[in-house]
């Protein structure tokens, strides 16, 4: 027996190794928990290492910024120049982009479509890695303790990083979008397809599920579509590199990530995302879409249209609990019931400025909203002056509308607002949802049979809040 | 300290006996965990990112080294064991412990089993011994991975080469770093 254990003894050992190793493996895989049975002791081991770290990379970053910030400036004012040319080029991009998003933004709008906005966000520094070609991990110098929770998104100004997947209070693991393990919801930019961005061994990045029959050409951008729920819509994730077919019907086609995976010393944690509809306020001149949208046939509400037919004039009911709109001058703003799903602009202010007005209802359609503000039907609304000398503004009504109420219109000063497509300064409630502008169409003779609101503030009033 | 000989049971080497080095146990704790630490912490601190900085295994050339410097079999199964759990434990997300620790006990096993029979003292004999081993290391870590724990890895014959390569080559300026810290 000792000459067998004496002549085995290497093979023993090492026999008894692998089991004890295997055991622990099969003990971790048997019990999967979110951050695995052997959270404690990693945790333990990476905050035993995470300061001496942080310091190492803090101090190394300061010795950096002392010689790029003071030292080293040659070139300086040639860089500034060529910025300033830079500028101006952008400034004129600008321009036409700003147009362009504004139309974008109507038009949502109107579809009331939704947007997701990073509404805040951490900067974190990253301090390490996995140390392991199988595992592209980070570790970055914020935690727990500066809010940062596991499934949010990491980002760079230039595009995705990956999400958290692990928290202690001083330290964060971030998965980045080349790990084997990740997947990320993205899309074509340009021909809207939708896939999966998985990272490979390697450390490339791959779209996947991209059926072998679309046409993706090399160059494309790729952001994110929004669909797993970590990463906001429309975050530039990368750009397309090779296309080839695939197994099982797909494409394989290789994603160059916008943000250089390698070279990532800061990046930003996103740690809450709002969900709100595009803010349409302060978007320039009255289109034609809008002037169309506003000759849109709308339905009249039942609740605001009496027995006899006639609709209730604007403000003479308000819900309870809702304020009527008022401007700056005390100017009370309401506007025409909007064809159904189409939201309203709130209220104009009298002097041109662009306020919030508040108790104005946005959604016609919504349940329990400003009855005040919401004519039936072709009922229009009036807008009277600071001084309350409502002048019955005509306005056209369409076609089927069962009432002939009109909404009278004066401006700060007393004198009559001809109801006319001319644009002026529409005020978004903060609270509601904006909505489209909606013209004046040209006048239009009509008996003046809508009162001013019985709301209607006194002069000088302050808009409620 | 001292400096031991073993016995010559092969024929791979001109040398009639083998020499078997001994390490301070500083050395051998400190070493080890100062080479995971590097490996965790150098991409990130290297001002010029370089490419094959992420494809070199630090903790591998370290066991390599002591594995074949000791020429014992359990001692450089323990060391490939202590340094791949500790390697384990910053890979981090959906890596079990204990994947690189049998794949270095493996290594370390094997490569203290054949420096009791080869010469691994030149720069020739290294370079062959540590590409051979990272290959190695690589199957087996691939092995635990897909056949124990079902995880979808791919397998390179040329990244693995490549890293190999890579490896064989940085593993002869580290070998000759560590040698200072050899007792005869």
């Amino acid at each position: 027996m000792d000459t067998f254990l004496g002549r085995y003894r290497n093979l023993i050992v090492l026999a008894a190794i692998l089991f004890a190793q295997i055991v622990g493996l099969a003990v971790q895989v048997r019990r999967p928990t979110d951050q695995g049975d052997t959270r404690l002791i990693r945790i333990w081991a990476i905050s035993a290492v995470a300061p001496l770290e942080k310091a190492v990379v803090h101090s190394q970053e300061w010795v950096q910024g002392l010689w790029t910030n003071y030292a080293y400036l040659r070139g300086v004012r040639r860089e500034n120049r060529e910025l300033r040319a830079e500028i101006q080029q952008m400034k004129i991009q600008d321009a036409r982009l700003t147009e362009d998003a504004n139309m974008a933004r109507r038009v949502q709008a109107l579809l009331a479509f939704k947007e997701q906005y990073v509404d805040s966000t951490i900067a974190a520094q990253v301090i390490g890695t996995s140390g392991s070609e199988q595992s592209r991990v980070l570790y970055i110098d914020k935690g727990s303790n500066d809010g940062i929770k596991p499934d949010m998104a990491v980002i760079t100004p230039t595009g995705i990083v990956g999400k958290i997947v692990q928290t202690a209070p001083e330290w964060s693991q971030v998965l980045p979008i080349n790990d084997q393990f990740s997947g990320v919801g993205a899309a074509l930019k340009d021909s809207r397809l939708q896939g999966i961005l998985k990272g490979t061994p390697s450390g490339a990045t791959t779209l996947q599920y991209i059926m072998s029959d679309e046409k993706v050409v090399p160059g494309e951008q790729v952001i994110t579509s929004g669909g797993d729920r970590i990463f906001p819509k429309g975050l530039p994730v990368g750009t397309v590199a090779t296309v080839a077919p695939g197994k099982d019907l797909f494409l394989n086609i290789r994603v160059i990530p916008s943000s250089r995976l390698d070279q990532l010393e800061e990046v930003l944690v996103v740690t809450h995302i709002t969900e709100k509809m595009p803010d349409t306020k302060d978007l320039g001149p009255l289109r034609a879409s809008d002037i169309l949208a506003e000759r849109l046939p709308s339905v009249p509400n039942k609740a605001d249209v009496d027995a006899a037919g006639n609709a209730k004039p604007a403000g003479a009911t308000p819900a309870p609990g809702t304020t009527p709109a008022a401007g700056a001058a005390g100017a009370v703003a309401t506007t025409p019931h909007p064809p159904a799903g189409v939201t309203t602009r709130p209220a104009t202010t009298a002097l041109g400025t662009t306020k919030p007005a508040a108790g104005v209802a946005n959604k016609p359609a919504a349940p329990g909203a400003t009855t005040a503000n919401k004519p039936a039907g072709a009922a229009t609304t009036p807008r009277t002056t600071a001084a309350g000398a409502a002048t019955p503004t005509p306005k056209p009504k369409p076609a089927g509308s069962a009432a002939s109420a009109t909404s009278p219109q004066t401006n700060a000063n007393g004198a009559n607002e001809t109801a006319s497509p001319v644009k002026k300064v529409i005020v978004n409630n903060d609270d509601t949802t904006p909505a489209p502008k909606k013209p004046k169409p040209a006048p239009e003779p009509t008996p003046s049979t809508t009162e001013p609101p019985p709301s209607t503030p006194p002069s000088g009033a302050q808009p409620q809040p | 300290m001292s400096t031991r000989v073993a016995p010559f049971r092969g024929s791979l080497t001109s040398r009639e006996q083998v020499s078997v080095f001994e390490f301070s146990w500083l050395a051998i704790i400190l070493i080890p965990l100062v080479a995971v630490l590097i490996q965790v912490f150098i991409p990130v601190l290297i001002p010029v990112k370089l490419w094959f900085v992420p494809i070199i295994d630090l903790p591998f050339l370290v066991t390599i080294f002591f594995a074949t410097a000791r020429r014992n079999p359990i001692s450089g199964s323990l060391t490939g064991c202590f340094i791949g759990l500790l390697q384990d434990l910053f890979a981090g997300y959906n890596h079990p412990l204990g994947m690189y620790g049998i794949a270095l006990t493996i290594v370390g096993y094997l490569a203290s089993s054949l420096g009791v029979k080869i010469d691994v003292e030149n720069p020739g004999s290294r370079f062959l011994i540590t590409f051979g081993f990272f290959v190695v290391e690589e199957g087996v870590y691939y092995g635990v991975a897909h056949g124990m724990l079902r995880q979808a890895l791919q397998w390179s014959w040329s990244h693995t080469a490549i890293s190999a390569l890579a490896n064989a080559i940085i593993g002869i300026f580290v070998f000759r770093f560590l040698d200072r810290f050899k007792q005869r």
